[in-house]
């Protein structure tokens, strides 16, 4: 074996196996969304989060236009915190409404941006005031169950 | 330990567990000379040429080489000290990953910082000393048997050793080979000014080569002398090995029973 | 390994202090090597040399088994996920099994059985044709010459060739569900992107191949050179590389599973 052959396949050898790193961390991981872009910060609260998990996306007319960065209990409010970091391309009216939604039945839940009317933008830092909190599947059950109950108790 | 000798072997015995391989050798073998240790499969030859190279210490003795004590020595101490012997195995031992060049300059390689085509030339001279500088770019499986031990000869001497081991250096070469390698034992034991250990039970061809000759048998050394005195030997046991009688002090017949019980004879 | 179980306590004794004897030389042997790397350090020479022979070698079984394997997942993940509607997730079933297991345990089975066998094979026989002794004789030490590039080469070859055996994976599962059955071909990638994180997923897939490299390097370099110096003990060498190696594999990545992803 040539030495500058065998040079060449080691050389191919190791470019070959960072390559399928690279491809692996961004074509089949998330490397590539939202991690070079600029962002900026919003919070949120809201009563209930449910399965909300930090990084789950967060969309507006189904784009993906940030990610959820932390989670956090307010201790004034009793309520959660939410951070999110939206892109600097994609600015939001100051009364956006932010709602916590579920894609299908039992896939991941995200945060859903609905746009308002008003003039001015939000800033970095600035809070989104209308919030929908998670539906919690054993909440709603219970309220059917009540529901049915306190019809039952009417035939009666 | 007078400057005469390169090495000096006093009292020394060597065993591995309970099982003795070596009991009290002595041995003085004078710089330049050629000495062959003679002596069957399993009489401790090999160990003692392993004790001259610090491959292992010796239990109880000394062994004296170049004036240092090999006892005393640490491993840092034993490697610095090969770097000025040869050794050639019993098959040659060549790296088989490298060519027949490569071989040959590795130590030149691991050993010093000479210029690429410095290291060429030795080696070419090297090769040339053997016969065998037309062979250079092969591979060691593409040599034959006697060729392969005469590639390790030019290894052995890489550095111009001071000492040359030679572990069985003629079993299984046809006769042309067998003299080929003789002759180089000889020649470059002149050419380098060495002193040389010849480890073999090829009577024949040693005692053409060598100055003198130690007979071990059972780990004891039982006779020395020059060839001429080795042949003439009446040591019952040193004359059934140089004359090849089957039976004798060394039992042709594996120790068992007697012949007639194992045949139920006189029943 | 054990090849034939003794019944008396004593044959029971006999056998745990030789397996604890044989552990004690192992650990000093890597410990040797490892401290014996300044020569592999100093000329980077040696350890390109090995990369070659078991990294470069092993690629094509690396490859070509890593597309099979990923065709395969496409197939049965495709049958599975389809009774659910869930066909569209089929590119995170694959993906995310490639990544955390299959990946780094297939790479590293296969490379036992072709780089770690050749590797014991290799010095088995350089030690039962006197090749380390007359290393040893010529003043060089075969732990820092022999060994110890093989050790790095196989610890870095390893991760690149689980991360190839991925991403070929990732390919073949491509090719079945997209290509040939049809799964839309934006949700089998935007679902894998989204659903696979690369800390939590791809470094660890990346980590456990590290393990697994160094494990079967070890495991392998020492069968050799602690190989009986003939034709038998050579082979029984390279038979207990694959076993020990392939145990070692599977042992090694329930623990480390267990510690990634067990506290989730």
């Amino acid at each position: 074996m040539q030495r500058s052959t065998l040079d060449l396949w080691v050389g191919l050898f190791v470019m070959g196996g960072i390559g399928a790193l690279l491809v692996l961390a961004m074509k089949v991981g998330n490397m590539s969304g939202g991690g070079g872009g600029e962002t900026y910060a919003l919070t949120a609260n809201f009563d209930n989060i449910g399965g909300l998990k930090p990084r789950a996306p967060v969309k507006s007319a189904g784009v993906v236009v940030g990610r959820v960065t932390g989670i956090s209990f307010d201790n004034d409010k009793f309520n959660a915190r939410v951070t999110l970091n939206i892109e600097k391309t994609y600015t939001f009216p100051k009364d956006t409404s932010a709602s916590i939604l579920t894609s299908g039945l039992l896939g991941e839940q995200y945060i859903g941006l609905e746009g308002g009317g008003d003039t001015v933008n939000l800033g970095t830092g600035d809070k989104i005031k209308q919030t929908q909190s998670a539906v919690v599947l054993e909440k709603l059950i219970g309220q059917f169950l009540y529901s049915k109950a306190a019809e039952g108790g009417d035939k009666k | 330990m007078s400057d005469k000798n390169l090495i000096e072997i006093k009292d020394v015995s060597y065993a591995y567990g309970a099982r003795p391989i070596l009991t009290g050798i002595n041995m003085s073998i004078p710089r330049g000379s050629t000495v062959a240790i003679m002596g069957i499969s399993g009489s401790g030859k090999t160990t003692l040429l392993r004790l001259m190279a610090g491959v292992m210490k010796a239990k109880q003795g000394e062994v004296w080489v170049d004036g240092q004590r090999m006892n005393d020595l640490d491993q840092a101490g034993i490697y610095k000290m090969r770097r000025r012997l040869g050794m050639m195995f019993q098959f040659g031992a060549l790296f088989t990953d490298l060519s027949v060049f490569d071989n040959v300059a590795f130590q030149m390689r691991e050993h010093t910082d000479l210029p690429e085509a410095m290291i060429r030339d030795l080696v070419l001279m090297k090769l040339h000393a053997v016969g065998l500088r037309g062979a250079h770019q092969l591979m060691p499986s593409e040599l034959s048997g006697g060729m392969s031990r005469r590639v390790a000869l030019a290894r052995a001497i890489a550095l111009d050793p001071m000492l040359m081991l030679y572990d069985e250096p003629f079993t299984g070469l046809d006769p042309i080979a067998m003299g080929i390698i003789s002759n180089l034992i000889k020649e470059l034991n002149a050419a380098l000014g060495a002193t040389s250990i010849v480890v073999t039970h090829d009577v024949h061809e040693a005692m053409e080569v060598v100055d003198y000759v130690y007979y071990l048998s059972d780990g004891k050394m039982v006779a020395h002398g020059t060839p001429d005195a080795i042949r003439n030997s009446t040591d019952p046991l040193v004359r059934q090995f140089v004359y090849g009688e089957f039976d004798g002090p060394v039992a042709y017949q594996y120790p068992g029973r007697k012949l007639a019980e194992d045949m139920r004879l006189g029943h | 390994m054990a090849t034939h179980q003794g019944f008396s306590i004593r044959a029971v004794g006999a056998r745990t202090i030789d397996s604890v004897l044989r552990l004690g030389y192992a650990t000093r042997f890597i410990a040797r090597t490892i401290m014996s790397s300044g020569t592999s350090l100093k000329r980077p020479r040696l350890v390109i040399r090995e990369l070659y022979f078991t990294g470069v070698l092993s690629l094509i079984i690396i490859l070509v088994s890593g597309l099979f394997v990923g065709m395969v997942l496409g197939y049965q993940g495709y049958y599975t996920l389809q009774t659910y509607g869930s066909e569209s997730a089929l590119g995170v079933l694959v993906a995310l099994s490639l990544v955390r297991e299959l990946g780094p345990v297939m790479a590293a089975l296969l490379f036992a059985s072709r780089a770690g066998s050749a590797m014991t094979a290799e010095i088995g026989l350089m030690k039962a044709t006197e090749q380390l002794s007359a290393m040893e004789m010529m003043a060089v030490d075969p732990i820092a010459r022999v060994v110890a590039p093989r050790f790095w080469a196989g610890f870095i070859s390893m991760p690149l060739l689980a991360a190839m055996f991925s991403a070929m994976g990732v390919f073949g599962g491509y090719l079945v569900g997209v290509v040939q059955i049809g799964v839309d071909e934006g949700s089998f990638w935007s679902q894998m992107q989204s659903a696979v994180d690369f800390q939590k997923d791809i470094m660890n897939g990346v980590i456990k191949s590290v393990v697994f490299g160094f494990a079967v390097t070890w495991i392998s370099l020492f069968e050799g050179y602690d190989a009986p110096p003939t034709a038998e003990g050579v082979s029984g060498a390279t038979t207990r590389t694959v076993v020990t190696s392939s145990l070692a594999i599977l042992a090694l990545d329930f623990l480390l599973t267990a510690f990634m992803f067990g506290g989730v």
